[in-house]
């Protein structure tokens, strides 16, 4: 092979992955502008106040077309909050055992087994919720019916685990054997060294791991539709039906009539969801990035 | 190598007679029809062979988005079309045609334990609204009232909306389901439930209404004899006031294999499938005369 043909091999190959790399970046920037474009005609009709600030939307209402988001971001936040509660105390529970508790043997089994808990389809966990967690929810809090907000983070907490729990143990793992050294050196116990040393140098590790399954929780539809009630009010607590954001663009956009202000404003609800999540993973990126850093 | 240049031209030859010959008859549309007309295309392809006709739901509005979009040939829908749907279908070139294939009793539905015989139109609005929160307005049950309906893109939540809310708003603490059988199955378990659902959906397999449910009497005035949607001779006679036609529609004269399934559907073999699965016969009056008319 002559040199000439060598290069220009090389600088095709180049070209080539150069073109895969930047493609993702073209489809992120596409979907940004796609969506801005789109919700842009919503506010010729919708006043930015009424969208962000009204609690009232009934497009297709034959009194008065409302498009008020506010209902829906609270319902969002509430079941992502929820879910985060129940998730963080067991993903990282779960990163400390698999860590720093569990035989060899048992951590070859069970992490495996976590991610697959990744693998499972949402219409499947959607599914769990109306059948198995809906009725339990029911029948502990006396309430007539378990689709309700409770129910959307007990799933939410069940998908996003599997993420907390598996960047969480990565990250305790790359704390530096040194430090529990050191540390049960000193005389301190097991536990000691694991919630006082261990857990706070792998501390930016695993607020990474809590924003990624947060991101992961926010956008969810097809289980929160399922399992939540879908009612439009403002959430009056978690016993209580509601309506997020994704559930609600997948109900309307079925049947919205193309290039009307309903069409647009659920483009509009899709750009503050893209926004929220962009935010969410952002901010995971940075803090992840910090403390690689500062491990090497 | 003569003999596979022959199976693979007979094979090609097969193949594209298949694509080309036997046009699939896309229908789209109603979720309260959806298993009626299922069951309807079942049986006629069973008996014409070569007649490839395919079924799916996901509401009213969708079926006419469908219709108007050109995605499928036939609408199922449970309602009738806006004056803003004609205009668009008029836009797009397409003029849709709608035949009465069944008529339904919509039907209002409790939970078993709930006491309450029989409502008045105006009750089953009010609740509806949200004016009325507690069974003890209507009857001596204390127990909050659980709103079940269905999404916006459905049919039936549009000729609710009309005819029993008067053109007003629904409560936004209704539970928005996915279907008749979701919400079904959400009265099954819950005892202060009210529904409604097309006549069809309230039998089992075995013809029976299903256990846990109770169809409640529907009265015209306060005070006025009530009827339930199951009585034949109510809802023919128009003593049960929220009978409605259920219509397909076609975009213009209906040609081939969707005249002829239409065309058997009206007919007296259609009509008695139409019976068998819980819903009325289009009957001799109006409705017969408005599909002839069609037909031509």
């Amino acid at each position: 092979m002559t040199k000439r043909r060598r290069d220009v091999q090389e600088a095709a190959i180049r070209a080539f992955f150069f073109t895969c790399g930047i493609l993702a970046v073209l489809v992120l920037l596409g979907i940004f502008l796609t969506l801005v474009a789109t919700s842009f005609p919503a506010f010729r009709q919708i006043k930015l106040s009424e969208f962000f600030l009204s609690t009232q939307w009934d497009p297709t209402s034959p009194e008065k077309a409302e498009y008020g988001l506010l209902s829906m971001i609270a319902s969002t936040l509430m079941v992502t909050a929820g879910a985060l509660i129940l998730a963080v105390p067991i993903g990282i529970g779960v990163a400390a055992y698999l860590s720093d508790v569990a035989h060899w043997r048992v951590r070859e089994v069970l992490k495996p087994v976590i991610e697959i808990l990744a693998g499972i389809p949402s219409v499947v966990v959607g599914f769990l919720g109306i059948v198995l967690f809906g009725p339990a929810i029911a029948k502990v809090f006396h309430v007539g019916n378990g689709l309700n907000a409770l129910n959307g983070s007990i799933l939410l907490a069940v998908m996003a685990l599997p993420t907390i729990i598996s960047i969480s143990e990565d990250s305790l793992n790359a704390v530096p054997r040194a430090y529990s050294e050191a540390s049960l050196a000193l005389g301190a116990s097991r536990w000691q060294t694991l919630v006082r040393v261990k857990l706070p140098a792998g501390l930016s590790g695993i607020i990474a791991a809590v924003m990624l399954g947060m991101g992961r929780a926010i956008g969810e539809t097809m289980t929160v539709l399922m399992a939540t009630g879908n009612a439009r009010s403002f959430p009056h607590g978690f016993l209580t039906a509601v309506r997020t954001m994704t559930a609600n663009v997948a109900i309307e956009l079925g049947e919205v009539p193309y290039d009307t202000t309903h069409y647009y404003a659920l483009f509009a609800i899709g750009l503050v969801l893209f926004v929220m999540t962009f935010a969410v993973n952002l901010v995971a990126d940075v803090v992840l990035h910090k403390y690689q850093e500062r491990e090497q | 190598m003569k003999k596979i240049a022959l199976i693979a031209l007979a094979s090609l030859t097969l193949l594209g007679g298949l694509l080309l010959g036997a046009k699939m008859v896309q229908i789209k549309g109603s979720d309260t029809m959806v298993n009626l007309v299922q069951i309807l295309a079942e049986e006629y392809m069973g008996k014409n062979p070569g007649a490839p006709i395919a079924v799916l739901g996901g509401g009213s509005g969708t079926g006419i988005t469908g219709l108007i979009n050109q995605t499928c040939d036939i609408a199922n829908t449970s309602r009738e079309w806006k004056p803003k749907e004609i205009d668009q279908a008029w836009e797009k070139g397409v003029t849709p045609r709608n035949f009465v294939v069944a008529v339904d009793g919509l039907s209002i539905v409790v939970n078993e334990k709930n006491p309450v015989e029989q409502l008045t139109m105006a009750q089953v609005g009010a609740m509806y609204r949200g004016e009325i929160k507690n069974w003890k307005a209507v009857s001596e049950f204390q127990k909050p009232v659980s709103l079940y309906g269905r999404q916006s893109n459905s049919g039936t939540y549009v000729f609710m909306q009309e005819f029993v809310l008067g053109n007003k708003n629904y409560s936004t603490d209704m539970k928005e389901m996915n279907g008749n059988a979701q919400i079904i199955e959400g009265i099954i378990q819950d005892e202060g439930a009210v529904g409604y659902v097309g006549v069809g959906y309230l039998y089992d397999e075995t013809h029976h209404v299903r256990k846990g449910l109770k169809v409640v009497k529907i009265s015209k005035e306060p005070g006025g004899t009530g009827y339930v949607p199951t009585d034949k001779a109510a809802v023919d006679s128009g003593s049960y006031p929220i009978a409605r036609p259920l219509y397909m529609s076609t975009n213009g004269k209906p040609k081939g294999v969707a005249a002829e399934f239409l065309q058997w559907i009206v007919g007296p073999e259609g009509q008695a499938v139409v019976e068998r699965e819980g819903f009325f016969a289009v009957g001799e009056g109006k409705y017969k005369a408005a599909n002839d008319k069609n037909f031509k």
